[in-house]
């Protein structure tokens, strides 16, 4: 796919960050990153594949390109606020502490990376205080830190935390 | 459910990702009924208030079904697969199942959310046809090299999986907007193998409530 990203495990490598997150949980099942109950289970997909098909990929680096410099902006604040205007509107019926209910699912691992990116594209959060709250609930929590985009091997010097 | 306890489906005859959910239905014998949601007519009726309120995203399909409405495609065919686990989607084995669900997403998010109606309507009608081929052939590239190696007589194996379900209505969108796919054989072939199932068939956007006359098969 020429893309990020990919882990290579066990003997085989999987792209597709959900398609790796699911194999993370079924082979290495402690602590949990689905809910047990199969309707919220549900709920942890949808939401998840509402940012990982419904929102990143219209704004990622490739479609950027095609759209053209000049429009670059514009469209990726259109396509996050459309996504996230849904996904504010699911989360008030889904969440507790976090997307849903009171467990980090997967579900968290897609917002809080996509918040960033609504950041760096100065787009307004006011409108979403529920994606803003667990966003917040979650950047406290240490693998939402060591993961950090500011905290990598590849960090460039000037955006090192 | 509908008073007889049926799940309600919420699509539109031509949506590709309804089309997926059509086919989980019918491979596992699922008995429901279709509530058509008409993309375009109207302005589009996945904006009205009513359905709004029963899938934010204002997108096709969505089920209604156990008593939840559930939207996004592979989230709705996990949901079937957990709680109605015969015939299986998903193969026992874990690496297995992540090369399903690796080519699923592949095609869920990597090529269709690229070229789907809104998208289009973004680019503009006089650019939409190139769009839409280049998302697709560069999609296609990358999923004939994944499927040289895991396909056997499907996508993965020898069994019919979540990924074969993505493929045929992808292909089908490819077609229509002219993609050749001389390139990609190994796509074409299963394409052809899966399309001759009758679960692949019945879920057909030619054969639905809400196909107009011109295009019924």
């Amino acid at each position: 796919m020429q893309q990020v990203p990919a882990l290579k495990i066990d003997g085989i490598t999987i792209g597709q960050s959900l398609a790796i997150i699911e194999y993370l949980e079924e082979t290495r099942p402690t602590p949990r990153l689905l809910p047990q109950d199969p309707k919220r289970r549900a709920q942890v997909r949808m939401i998840s594949d509402v940012i990982a098909s419904g929102i990143q990929p219209l704004q990622n680096l490739s479609v950027l390109k095609q759209v053209g410099q000049e429009n670059q902006l514009t469209w990726a604040q259109k396509v996050m606020r459309s996504g996230f205007n849904a996904l504010e509107q699911i989360l008030r019926s889904t969440a507790g502490k976090y997307c849903v209910g009171d467990e980090v699912s997967m579900a968290d691992l897609c917002l809080v990376p996509q918040v960033a990116n609504a950041e760096r594209f100065k787009v307004d959060l006011t409108p979403y205080p529920t994606i803003s709250r667990i966003n917040k609930t979650l950047l406290a929590l240490e693998p939402f830190q060591v993961s950090h985009p500011c905290r990598q091997p590849d960090t460039p010097p000037e955006l090192r935390a | 459910m509908t008073e007889s306890g049926k799940p309600i489906l919420y699509s539109y005859f031509r949506s590709s990702c309804s089309w997926r959910v059509r086919i989980a239905l019918a491979l596992k014998s699922i008995d429901y009924e279709t509530v058509p949601i008409n993309l375009i007519k109207d302005g589009g009726q996945q904006f009205s208030e009513e359905f709004q309120a029963l899938n934010p995203m204002q997108q096709v399909p969505a089920l209604k079904i156990d008593g939840i409405t559930i939207g996004q495609s592979l989230a709705i065919i996990e949901y079937l697969e957990e709680t109605r686990p015969t015939p299986r989607l998903l193969p026992q084995d874990p690496k297995r199942r992540a090369q399903v669900r690796m080519i699923s997403d592949v095609i869920a998010s990597g090529i269709q959310p690229l070229q789907n109606l809104s998208v289009l309507k973004q680019v503009g009608q006089e650019n939409q046809l190139t769009w839409a081929q280049k998302v697709m052939r560069s999609g296609f590239n990358a999923l004939e090299q994944i499927l040289r190696s895991t396909a056997g007589k499907y996508c993965v194996g020898d069994e019919v999986s979540m990924a074969d379900l993505c493929l045929v209505p992808q292909v089908a969108n490819a077609e229509r907007f002219k993609v050749d796919l001389t390139p990609y054989p190994t796509i074409s072939r299963i394409n052809k193998t899966l399309l001759a199932l009758e679960p692949f068939q019945v879920s057909h956007p030619c054969r639905q409530p809400d196909t107009p006359p011109e295009l019924r098969a």
